[in-house]
């Protein structure tokens, strides 16, 4: 005899507990993770937002004969521990540049100190009750004002936290990433394309496949020692430099690469090959012109956040040295540079308190560019994806 | 009942020249041999999916091969263009002739072999490119055009060979994929025919469509064999009575029967190529 409805649903009511404690369960994880995501947004943006905000000063600049020598002479006396040490000293070489300037005198605005800059942000400093008096007053007759900090994006870095930049370190990281892309892209994907493709499947492939799956998981500082012993010891490829540096993450970056562009591969239908080869294609052709143009998407999307991934990474770059002080924006692949990540690190250990609000914004910085290139990778992905 | 045990045998072990060549009365048909082969044998790893197989495929015809499934009727299709060289563990010994040339041969370039024997597959596959870029690929490939007005006239002429012309002449530029099933099986026989082989194997051309989209695949199959030499697979008994010149009876990796369409039909040789046309077993 089969069982009653009553039986069913007694039995019923406890499975349908259990379902819903576990989706609840899921559901709770879900909340926790998102919430972990949204406190560290939320708290680097609080951090971080202030470095795009640079105090400003106006202020009459005497281009005199003493000043000539010395830019303190330039600046009124009382302004002289508001105004940023940058402005004087760059007064005289402006002068030495412009003779013309002799005898004039300008009004204009130019960087506050950190110390100004921070007092008005809120922050504890060390300034005297006289000095925050002058702030007070001239913050009221709008002498004193917060500006969009462009300077934090066109400049390198500082150990004036009111004159240091991220400049250096985008071009540093750009030029990094251009020698990886260069390097890991043609190899990893001419690698892939053979083993997927043409290599007869043996324990030689096999060996290299699993090869290849293990060097995608070793802690990238070996990759920073390899670096370091072969292409610094044994090439002598310059320490510091974008180049080294591009070429360590181009190893970290190959497998990624590999093992994304085989997948792609290896998900183009085999019927588009045997058409392909019925019309005659060789095997190069079948490739050519029918395999990668599909598989196109899934590489490229695979190559970005490869690329991503790498750009992120800052232990590596340590061991070959890019973790320098780079105050001026770096102009060829063989001059020493520093990247995103190190920069924050960099920063990071700065003792001056003005310095955590840079570290927060060059992190919001770097976590901008990584979310937009994981965009274009799935816009990629959108865009070119085929049906057949 | 004609003993299978006495004619089966005979028909496929016999070395002499004649082995393979049907007794045919059908006067319309072309004797000129397309392809010849001799005690062709193949297998997957250790197992053999094609036994002493001995035919003379006749140009200008077109020639069925039937059977219940797992015979090697789509093996042997793929022995006569080399596809069967895509997979790694596929072993042949024999000799597979065409133009007194073995296809087998290592001087043998599989790519030359493939434009002269061209395949259309069970489902369609059309290149996921626009419907001229599918036809025009291959023979700018092998450079049978060399100018723009030449290539136009090649794409149109293989569409409109393949019956396709005046479905897709306005819309040339849409992608391949984006026709209806039998319009795509047809873009494929155009794909094929537009390098203008000597051969067009079909493996099962109609199983995945309709009725009547395989009545117009039926259709094109007449008219291209004046052109062209068929060979189809088929699981579809009517169909090779309707379309084919010859049938080939395959069953475990042998030709059992090999003859005029008519005759097997109507007066089939062997019991078992009886019992699988009358639809006992397959």
């Amino acid at each position: 005899m089969s069982d009653s409805f009553e039986k069913i649903s007694q039995q019923l009511e406890r499975r349908h507990r259990k379902s819903a404690r576990l989706k609840y369960m899921s559901m709770g994880a879900l909340a926790l993770a998102a919430s972990f995501l949204l406190i560290f947004f939320a708290d680097m943006l609080n951090k971080g937002l202030p470095a795009f905000q640079q105090a400003m000063v106006n202020i009459e600049v005497n281009y005199s004969e003493e000043a000539s020598r010395s830019g303190r002479a330039a600046i009124d006396r009382d302004l002289s521990d508001i105004v940023s040490r940058s402005v004087v000293r760059v007064i005289p070489l402006d002068m030495r540049n412009d003779p013309s300037l002799l005898g004039t005198t300008e009004q204009r605005w130019v960087l506050a100190s950190g110390e100004v800059d921070q007092y008005l942000k809120g922050n504890l400093v060390r300034l005297d009750d006289e000095d925050k008096e002058i702030i007070d007053r001239l913050v009221e007759s709008g002498k004193v004002e917060m500006q969009f900090n462009t300077g934090f994006f066109s400049r390198g870095d500082s150990k004036m936290p009111e004159l240091a930049g991220i400049m250096s370190a985008v071009v540093g990281t750009v030029m990094t990433m251009i020698v990886t892309l260069a390097i890991a892209f043609p190899i990893g994907v001419m690698t892939a394309v053979y083993l997927e493709e043409f290599a007869a499947d043996n324990r030689l492939t096999q060996l290299i496949e699993i090869n290849i799956n293990n060097l995608a998981a070793i802690p990238s500082i070996l990759f920073g020692l390899l670096g370091l012993a072969i292409f610094i010891n044994f090439f002598g490829v310059p320490r510091s430099t974008p180049l080294v540096g591009g070429m360590t993450l181009a190893l970290m970056t190959l497998p990624v690469i590999i093992i994304s562009t085989r997948t792609a591969l290896r998900s183009v239908p085999d019927s588009i090959r045997h058409a392909a080869f019925g019309v005659g294609c060789s095997r190069w052709q079948v490739v050519r012109d029918h395999v990668l143009p599909l598989a196109m998407p899934g590489i490229m999307t695979g190559s970005i956040i490869g690329l991503a991934q790498a750009m992120g990474e800052t232990a590596p770059l340590i061991i070959v040295g890019m973790v320098a002080f780079i105050p001026d924006v770096t102009a060829s692949f063989t001059d020493a540079a520093t990247v995103m990540p190190a920069q924050v690190f960099t920063w990071a250990n700065e003792p001056d308190r003005a310095f955590v609000e840079k570290t927060a914004g060059g992190i919001i910085v770097l976590l901008a560019v990584l979310i937009s290139l994981n965009a274009s990778a799935v816009m990629l992905r959108k865009k070119f994806e085929r049906r057949w | 009942m004609k003993s299978m045990n006495s004619q089966a045998p005979e028909k496929v072990d016999q070395q002499t020249p004649s082995v393979g060549q049907p007794c045919t009365h059908n006067d319309s048909a072309s004797h000129d041999l397309s392809i010849r082969v001799r005690d062709l044998n193949l297998w997957y790893g250790n197992e053999q999916a094609l036994s002493n197989i001995n035919i003379d495929l006749f140009q200008n015809n077109v020639t069925a091969l039937i059977g219940p499934s797992g015979c090697g009727k789509s093996t042997f299709l793929r022995c006569l263009n080399r596809m069967n060289d895509l997979i790694p563990s596929v072993s042949i010994t024999g000799l597979v002739e065409m133009d007194g040339r073995d296809v087998n041969a290592a001087k043998m370039d599989e790519v030359a072999l493939r434009k002269r024997v061209g395949m259309v597959f069970q489902k369609p596959n059309p290149f996921p490119k626009s419907i001229y870029e599918n036809v025009a690929y291959a023979p700018r490939m092998h450079d049978l055009v060399s100018r723009k007005p030449e290539e136009d006239e090649l794409v149109e002429k293989a569409l409109r060979d393949a019956g396709l012309w005046e479905e897709v002449k306005d819309k040339l530029q849409q992608p391949g994929t984006s026709l209806s099933g039998g319009q795509q099986q047809r873009l494929c026989i155009a794909r094929a025919i537009a390098v203008q082989p000597d051969v067009i194997l079909m493996d099962e051309p109609t199983s995945a469509l309709d009725p009547i989209s395989t009545a117009t695949i039926e259709d094109l199959m007449d008219r291209l064999k004046s052109q062209f030499t068929i060979i189809t697979v088929t699981h579809n008994m009517q169909q090779a009575a309707r379309v084919s010149d010859y049938t080939a009876f395959f069953h475990l990796g042998e030709i059992i029967e090999y003859n005029d369409t008519k005759s097997i039909f109507s007066n089939p040789a062997t019991q078992k190529a009886e019992d699988y046309i009358t639809g006992r077993y397959g």
